[in-house]
C-alpha cells in the first residue's frame, strides 16, 4: 500500500527537516530547500511539522494513490490536478485510493512540497528520511523517486480537507530577489571596490542551481588583495587552505560567479568566502528560478536575528490559524 | 598563531587557527573543537574541525551569538596549554598506482589539464621535482599522511604528509574541475591528499585506486556495520602499493566481506615528531607491521 509512481517529475526527492550532526563527516543536514512550505504541507494534513514529503523541483510527478489519503501541496505554484481536475494549492484536499495526483505546468517558485497524510514512511537513516543523492544516503534507495516505485505511507491522522494557509501567509519570491547576508569569513580577502559592486551589481540565477548551491552570474569579477599565497592553498588568488563552508556561505571560485551553498552543501573545500545569507533568506533561494534578478544586501547581527525571528513568527501564525 | 573568529550567518562560527596549512594548526584546530565537544554547550548542532581552522554550527534560538564567540574564545585559552598528544589509530591503505580506471577518466579530462601530453602522475613527478614516477610513488608511499580534516562529500578524508615543508608533495588542481572521478581515486590538490569516497565530481589530480571502500550507507561492509564513515581527523595513512593482482585479491575479499583494514592503534606526540620525523615516523610504522 502507498503511493505508485507514474511519472517522477524533473528531481522529485524525499525531504524532512534534515540530518543534523554530521557535517563534520561531510554528510550535509539535507532536508527541505524551503523549511517553511514543508512545515505548512505537514500542518495542513496533520502531520507531524518534520514529517517527509515530497520535493519536487521545476515540474510536478504523477502519483497513484493506492489509499485514501489527505494531501496538500505548498511552496512553488504548481497547479495540482486529481484525475484531471484542478486543485488549490496551500490547501488540504482529499485523494481516494485509485485516483491520480498530477500537476499542471509551474507558475512560480521552484519548489512544491507535497505532503500526505501519516508522511512518507522510508527508512530513517541517522535520524532523517531526507534524500541525499550524492551519498546515496536517505529518502527511497538513497535516490530521486522513478516510474514504477511504490512510496510508503505511514498511518493516517485523519484530518479533514479544506484547511488552507491564508494567501497573505505564503511565501513566494516576485521579482528582483533581495538576498540578505553577513559580510565576512574571507572578505578581507577582495578589495574595498570589489566589495561595493559586489552589493551595487545586478546579479541572475544561473541555470546551475540545485539543492547543492545557487550559482549567479552577471556581476563584474571580484579584484583581490594581492598576497603571497599561504603554504598549502593553491595557487589562485581565491584559494584557500581547504576549510569548512557555512550553509548559505557565497564562495566566489576565480572571483568570477558567486555561489551560495544550501542544504546538500559540499562541507569544505578550498575557495575563499565573502559572507553568508542569513538563516531567514534561505528558504527563499529555494524558490528561484534560473535568471531571477538578485540583489545582495549587507546585514548586520542584529537585522539577522530580527529577520529570523520574524520568520519564526510568520510560521507561527500558521499554526495558529491550522492548528 | 591567534585564531581569527567571524560569524558565518547568525548560525555558524568560523575560526581560521592559521592562514596557511601546518600540523600545529591542525592540532589546535583539533583540540578546540575536542574540548567544545566535551564542554557539551547548549545549542551547538555540529563541530566540524578542519585543517587549520574550523566551525561551530549552532542555534542562535539557544544561544545568543556573542555568548558563543565568548564560549569558543575561553576555550582557545584552554586549548593553548593542552599538550599535543592524541590516541589515534594507524591505517594500511593499499593503492593500485596508475590504475586503468582512473587513466581512463583523466584521458577524457585532458583539455581542462595544465599538461594534457602527461598523464597526472608524470606531471606531478615532473613539476615536485622526481626523475621517475616509480620514485614519485616512493615519496608518496614512503611518510604516512595525517587525516586533516574529513568532508566535501560523503566521509572524504583531506590527508596531509608527515613530512618536512620542503619534502612536501604540492600539485595545482584541475584548471577546470572533471564532471567525473571514480569511486576510491587516490589524488592530490595542492598539499592535500584524498580519497574519493563516492564517485563523482573533482579537481584533485589522479595517482591511482584503492579497493578499500570507505564509505557504506548500506552499512553492510564488516569493518563499516557500526558507522558508514571509514575515517576520522587525526587517523594516520599509510599508502601501500600493489600490482594489478592484489588489487584483484582485495577487491574479491571485500567483496565477500572478508577484507578488514590493517589498523593499529597508536598515541601521536607531535612535539617528539618534530624532534625527529624520520625516526618517528620509522618507529610508527613497526607498530602498523609488527617487526
Amino acid at each position: 500500500m502507498g503511493i505508485n509512481v507514474i511519472n517522477p517529475g524533473l528531481a522529485t526527492t524525499i525531504q524532512d527537516l534534515g540530518r543534523p550532526g554530521y557535517y563534520h563527516l561531510g554528510i550535509p543536514i539535507g532536508g527541505a530547500m524551503d523549511r517553511f512550505a514543508l512545515h505548512c504541507a505537514n500542518l495542513l494534513v496533520g502531520n507531524d511539522e518534520g514529517a517527509a514529503c515530497l520535493e519536487c523541483v521545476f515540474m510536478g510527478p504523477e502519483l497513484e494513490f493506492t489509499q485514501d489519503a489527505t494531501v496538500a501541496i505548498t511552496g512553488a505554484d504548481l497547479p495540482p490536478k486529481v484525475d484531471g481536475e484542478p486543485q488549490d494549492t496551500w490547501t488540504s484536499l482529499k485523494v481516494k485510493a485509485g485516483q491520480v495526483l498530477s500537476f499542471d505546468f509551474l507558475k512560480g517558485g521552484a519548489r512544491a512540497y507535497i505532503a500526505v497524510s501519516g508522511g512518507i514512511d522510508v527508512p530513517v537513516q541517522l535520524g532523517s528520511r531526507s534524500t541525499y543523492a550524492i551519498g546515496a544516503l536517505g529518502g527511497y534507495e538513497g535516490r530521486a523517486i522513478a516510474a514504477g516505485d511504490t512510496l510508503p505511507v505511514g498511518q493516517d491522522a485523519g484530518v479533514a480537507e479544506g484547511r488552507s494557509v491564508p494567501a497573505a501567509m505564503r511565501r513566494m519570491p516576485t521579482g528582483p530577489v533581495e538576498l540578505r547576508m553577513i559580510p565576512g569569513l574571507y572578505w578581507h580577502r577582495i578589495t574595498k571596490e570589489a566589495g561595493e559592486h559586489f552589493f551595487d551589481d545586478m546579479w541572475k540565477v544561473a541555470p546551475e542551481c540545485d539543492r547543492m548551491g545557487y550559482r549567479f552570474r552577471g556581476g563584474r569579477p571580484l579584484d583581490f588583495v594581492p598576497r603571497e599565497q599561504p603554504f598549502g592553498a593553491g595557487s589562485d588568488p581565491s584559494n584557500i587552505v581547504d576549510a569548512c563552508y557555512p550553509y548559505g556561505s557565497i564562495q566566489v571560485p576565480g572571483g568570477t560567479e558567486p555561489i551560495v551553498l544550501h542544504r546538500d552543501a559540499v562541507s569544505g573545500g578550498g575557495y575563499f568566502m565573502l559572507g553568508t545569507v542569513i538563516s531567514a533568506d534561505m528558504d527563499l533561494i529555494g524558490q528561484m528560478q534560473p535568471h531571477t534578478e538578485t540583489k545582495f544586501v549587507s546585514v548586520d547581527m542584529d537585522q539577522a536575528l530580527n529577520a529570523r525571528h520574524e520568520r519564526a513568527d510568520a510560521l507561527q501564525k500558521v499554526r495558529d490559524v491550522l492548528v | 598563531m591567534e585564531n581569527r573568529y567571524s560569524f558565518g550567518g547568525d548560525e555558524h562560527i568560523f575560526v581560521e587557527v592559521n592562514e596557511e596549512m601546518s600540523l600545529e594548526a591542525f592540532f589546535k584546530s583539533l583540540s578546540i573543537t575536542t574540548a567544545v565537544k566535551e564542554a557539551d554547550i547548549k545549542g551547538v548542532t555540529e563541530i566540524c574541525p578542519a585543517n587549520a581552522s574550523f566551525q561551530i554550527k549552532f542555534d542562535p534560538d539557544v544561544i545568543k551569538p556573542d555568548d558563543m564567540l565568548a564560549e569558543l574564545k575561553s576555550l582557545e585559552v584552554a586549548a593553548e596549554s593542552a599538550e599535543s598528544r592524541i590516541a589515534t589509530r594507524i591505517v594500511e591503505v593499499p593503492v593500485y598506482y596508475q590504475d586503468p580506471w582512473t587513466h581512463e577518466t583523466l584521458m577524457r579530462f585532458r583539455e581542462r589539464h595544465q599538461d594534457p601530453n602527461a598523464s597526472d602522475i608524470e606531471y606531478a613527478a615532473r613539476i615536485n621535482g622526481y626523475d621517475t614516477v616509480d620514485d614519485f610513488i616512493k615519496a608518496h608511499s614512503g611518510a604516512p599522511w595525517f587525516v586533516s580534516m574529513v568532508g566535501f562529500v560523503s566521509g572524504l578524508p583531506f590527508l596531509y604528509q608527515m613530512v618536512e615543508r620542503q619534502r612536501q608533495i604540492q600539485v595545482p588542481k584541475y584548471l577546470r574541475p572533471r564532471t567525473d572521478t571514480p569511486r576510491l581515486t587516490v589524488g592530490i590538490g595542492g598539499c592535500f591528499g584524498c580519497v574519493y569516497s563516492v564517485r563523482g565530481a573533482g579537481g584533485y589530480q589522479m595517482f591511482g585506486i584503492t579497493p578499500m571502500p570507505i564509505f557504506d550507507p548500506k552499512q553492510e561492509i564488516n569493518y563499516l556495520s557500526d558507522f558508514m564513515v571509514f575515517f576520522k581527523p587525526g587517523d594516520i595513512v599509510k599508502w601501500k602499493p600493489i600490482g594489478r593482482e592484489e588489487y584483484d585479491q582485495r577487491v574479491a575479499e571485500v567483496d565477500a566481506n572478508t577484507f578488514t583494514p590493517l589498523t593499529h592503534d597508536v598515541t601521536f606526540d607531535l612535539a617528539e615528531f618534530e624532534k625527529d620525523i624520520d625516526g618517528y615516523n620509522a618507529k610508527l610504522m613497526e607498530g602498523l607491521y609488527g617487526n
